[in-house]
């Protein structure tokens, strides 16, 4: 589905003392199929904006697009239930939505709510526990007793189970150790290529938007302060600076390789052996002009 | 000068019987004005170890000396006066209505006479850079604020130690910054040993000695350096090293280039301009 | 959250009433509490109501503010007033439709018991708006005291409530963050049969329980860990003081209250 804000603005308790305007004049459209990494500080308007996504608010001013749905500041939306069902959100720390008695059943939650026939649920649920990389085993037992990253995944099991052509997911691995954080973000790449997604990752981290995203949002107190592709985003270190956001570390380094010794390593996603050889080799050719 | 502040001798601990051991035999050493990098992935008992120092917890068998006592139900108060600990989750350990009323719950509990518990909060947010959010309420503050004036109120009872249990684990990396550069400020200025778990290695670099936990056992000791270069090993049990040590240890897959292994980006740069120059 | 309710909600300013002692402030409203009920004349009424509107407007809050604040109230004093119109059975037939009488005595009746109730609310809220929840905690545990010599539980009272002022916004963040996630995955909270409306309100409170126990837990270790260990031996930061202006505060709250007597008929 593809997805567009047209000059979209969100404001909390308008006309009282508390009034704060959390979105402002936000435009922009996400292609289906694209990975969008949208970016930002803590109360730049992130978690505002995702909430328009699925409907939980309605902008007060401007028009939002996700498919055939579309969210007007003064009309109430008929089907949000449906639009519902076609993007699925991961919230931060998503296992403490679970409540179930079993796993199975806080899996089932979702696509029954959807009133998805059954026997497609029982289709699903192998599916989605394989996604995430769990046993089906241990469906049967209570989601409490998993460890905090077990617990994680079966909530994102919950949320692949409605089967979902958007997938907005906010910062997914905060909180887990580096292989959990790893094994998650690659488990939400491969679901995007393979299922052809349309996935949003709000994000604190450069190395995720870099990695995986093919634009990237950066707002700054609910303003669009840059956007593009990562690659060329990144080029431009003053102007994140300026918003106090640092550059991946890698892009990062070979900016300063260039600085130090004259020579250019652009960025094409090489892996760390690739890197290290380019170093070598253009260190060495630098050195031979000497 | 340096001693053995706090001694595991053989710990082992477990929650209950039944379930299997949380520690295995664990045996280590922190000395006095040290700061020790306790790192493990999750549910690797790191953070177990912080909660058996101050007798949060009770070993099964094994003892635990901190400051020459023996952790037990007759010295913990007098230990825990000694131990300050800073928790993961922001929220769970704001105690007060106000950031000053939290700083002052550990002095209050510890019957300090009024007038020197003001100059002691005073002191210690300054030591924060919170001074100026004394009378804010928790909800109006950045979990990283909220870290922050946990270690305020750590500060104003004067421990010898503060243990920082994955104190940064929660927060953004604006948090995380102000927490680790309120740790590095703290190392220059107080006389103070620290302890922070936590499962980012790019948040040891500065630490004076790294103790990596796996399943409940003492899996490596050393510096930061040496643990950079066990890439494949930390990797296999759940852990990461910063992008630096990984670029180091790959530039030196075939051949040394790099002699001493990097902390950080300025090293690693120094070590490719010799390599660059001897060429 | 906030839609301009304001009961119970604290809004600061620098007015004198602000920095009263909360005690001066409990004491002087109880007693008003209490004395409003003596009004019997208009002259009476007229004296509490210049009381009450000069203590509000030295609070330095907009009138309107508070008036709009007290919305939701004003559906409880028109329901006293109708119900006195319609009930109260004294003095002279004014209007007579549809079997229905209403008496002179019963506007008098419904118009002085509704005012009535309008005082008592609009001087209980100045409490609240003028005074942070922690205050009042701490004017409670001062006042109640004396009762700990019969072994009333005063410190763990006082403390729990301020742990409760204190995680009040945490868990109204948590409700709202739960419910969303639960919304997001196809409950529905607004429409529908009420059974189902009851059956939606479990995804919310499961997790809630949930995480409040752990927070308690792990709030109950950091409070150890910080050297708790109950009420004996403690200090307190939090300090009341009777100030000049409270002793004149309330000589002249019991002089207005004198006055009050000879203005009963």
């Amino acid at each position: 589905m593809d997805i567009s804000f047209n000059q979209v603005s969100y404001t909390y308790q308008p006309n009282t003392p508390f009034e704060h305007h959390a979105l402002k004049d936000l435009s922009f459209t996400i292609p289906s199929g694209s990975f969008v990494a949208v970016v930002g500080h803590t109360g730049s308007g992130k978690s505002t904006l995702i909430q328009h996504l699925n409907g939980l608010l309605r902008p007060t001013a401007g028009k939002v697009q996700i498919g055939d749905y579309h969210l007007m500041a003064n009309k109430k939306v008929t089907s949000i239930k449906s639009l519902r069902k076609h993007v699925g959100v991961v919230f931060q720390y998503p296992e403490h939505q679970l409540f179930e008695e079993t796993i199975k059943k806080d899996i089932a939650f979702g696509p029954r709510n959807f009133n998805t026939p059954q026997a497609e649920i029982e289709k699903r649920i192998p599916e989605v526990m394989a996604a995430v990389n769990l046993p089906l085993a241990i469906l049967e037992r209570p989601p409490f007793d998993l460890s905090g990253g077990q617990m994680r995944r079966v909530a994102i099991a919950g949320v692949l189970a409605m089967d979902p052509s958007v997938l907005v997911l906010d910062e997914p691995t905060a909180g887990l150790d580096p292989k959990g954080q790893q094994q998650i973000m690659d488990m939400f790449y491969q679901l995007h290529q393979e299922k052809k997604l349309t996935t949003i990752l709000v994000t604190h981290s450069m190395e995720d938007a870099l990695r995986y995203a093919d634009h990237m949002i950066i707002l700054d107190h609910g303003s669009k302060y840059m956007e593009g592709r990562p690659v060329d985003i990144f080029k431009e270190k003053e102007k994140l600076q300026a918003v106090q956001l640092d550059l991946p570390e890698i892009i990062h380094f070979l900016r300063r390789i260039e600085e130090r010794f004259g020579i250019s390593i652009p960025y094409r996603k090489q892996t760390m052996a690739e890197l290290a050889t380019e170093i070598k080799t253009k260190l060495k050719g630098v050195s031979k002009h000497e | 000068m340096s001693r053995a502040y706090i001694e595991f001798r053989n710990v082992f601990f477990r929650y209950s019987e039944d379930q299997p051991w949380v520690l295995k035999d664990v045996s280590f050493r922190i000395f006095s004005d040290q700061w020790v990098a306790i790192i493990g992935h999750n549910g690797s008992g790191k953070s177990t170890i912080a909660k058996l120092i101050n007798g949060l917890l009770t070993p099964e068998k094994g003892e635990i000396i901190v400051d020459g006592l023996p952790v037990n139900e007759d010295t913990i108060w007098e230990i825990r006066r000694k131990v300050g600990m800073v928790f993961q989750n922001p929220d769970n350990q704001f105690v007060g209505t106000t950031v000053r009323d939290d700083v002052a719950f550990g002095l209050e509990n510890r019957g300090v006479e009024r007038r020197e518990m003001i100059r002691r909060i005073d002191e210690s947010l300054k030591a924060v850079a919170m001074a100026d959010y004394r009378l804010q309420e928790p909800h109006r503050l950045s979990g990283g604020q909220k870290q922050r004036v946990a270690i305020a109120g750590v500060l104003a009872i004067s421990p010898q130690v503060i243990i920082l249990d994955e104190a940064t684990a929660m927060l953004d990396p604006k948090g995380r910054k102000e927490i680790m550069d309120t740790v590095n400020e703290l190392r220059t200025q107080e006389r103070i040993s620290l302890v922070t778990i936590t499962h980012d290695l790019n948040e040891i670099t500065q630490a004076d000695q790294v103790i990596v936990m796996n399943q409940g056992e003492v899996y490596l000791e050393a510096t930061p350096r040496e643990v950079f270069l066990e890439e494949t090993l930390l990797q296999t049990i759940g852990l990461d090293v910063p992008f630096v040590a990984k670029l180091a240890n790959e530039l030196n897959k075939d051949g040394n280039i790099i002699s001493k292994q990097p902390l950080n980006q300025e090293e690693l740069l120094e070590e490719l301009w010799t390599y660059h120059s001897i060429k | 959250m906030n839609n301009g309710i304001l009961i119970g909600q604290y809004v600061p300013s620098d007015s004198f009433i602000h920095r009263l002692d909360p005690r001066t402030k409990i004491m002087t409203i109880f007693f008003f509490v209490i004395f409003v009920f003596f009004a019997n004349s208009t002259l009476s009424y007229a004296w509490l109501t210049l009381f009450a509107l000069t203590v509000t407007f030295a609070t330095k809050i907009r009138f309107i503010f508070i008036l709009k604040g007290l919305t939701p109230v004003w559906f409880l004093i028109v329901f006293t007033f109708l119900l006195h119109l319609f009930v109260t059975k004294e003095g002279t037939v004014l209007i007579e439709a549809f079997a229905l009488k209403i008496y002179s005595g019963a506007i008098i009746q419904g118009v002085a018991i509704s005012f009535r109730f309008f005082l008592l609310i609009l001087v209980t809220s100045l409490l609240t708006l003028t005074t942070t929840p922690i205050e009042i905690t701490d004017a409670i545990e001062s006042l109640l005291h004396p009762l700990k010599k019969i072994k009333f539980p005063v410190h763990e009272l006082a403390l729990m409530m301020s742990i409760s002022l204190r995680f009040i916004p945490t868990l109204m963040q948590e409700t709202e963050k739960i419910s969303k996630a639960q919304a997001s995955r196809g409950v529905d909270f607004r429409t529908g049969p009420l059974k189902d409306r009851i059956q939606a309100v479990v995804p919310l409170l499961v997790p809630l329980f949930v995480s409040a126990f752990k927070r308690a837990e792990e709030l109950a270790m950091a409070m150890e860990a910080r050297g708790y260990q109950g009420g004996e031996g403690r200090t307190k930061l939090r300090e009341l003081k009777m100030e000049t202006i409270d002793i004149i505060s309330l000589i002249t709250f019991a002089v207005v209250i004198l006055v009050l007597f000879f203005l009963r008929t």
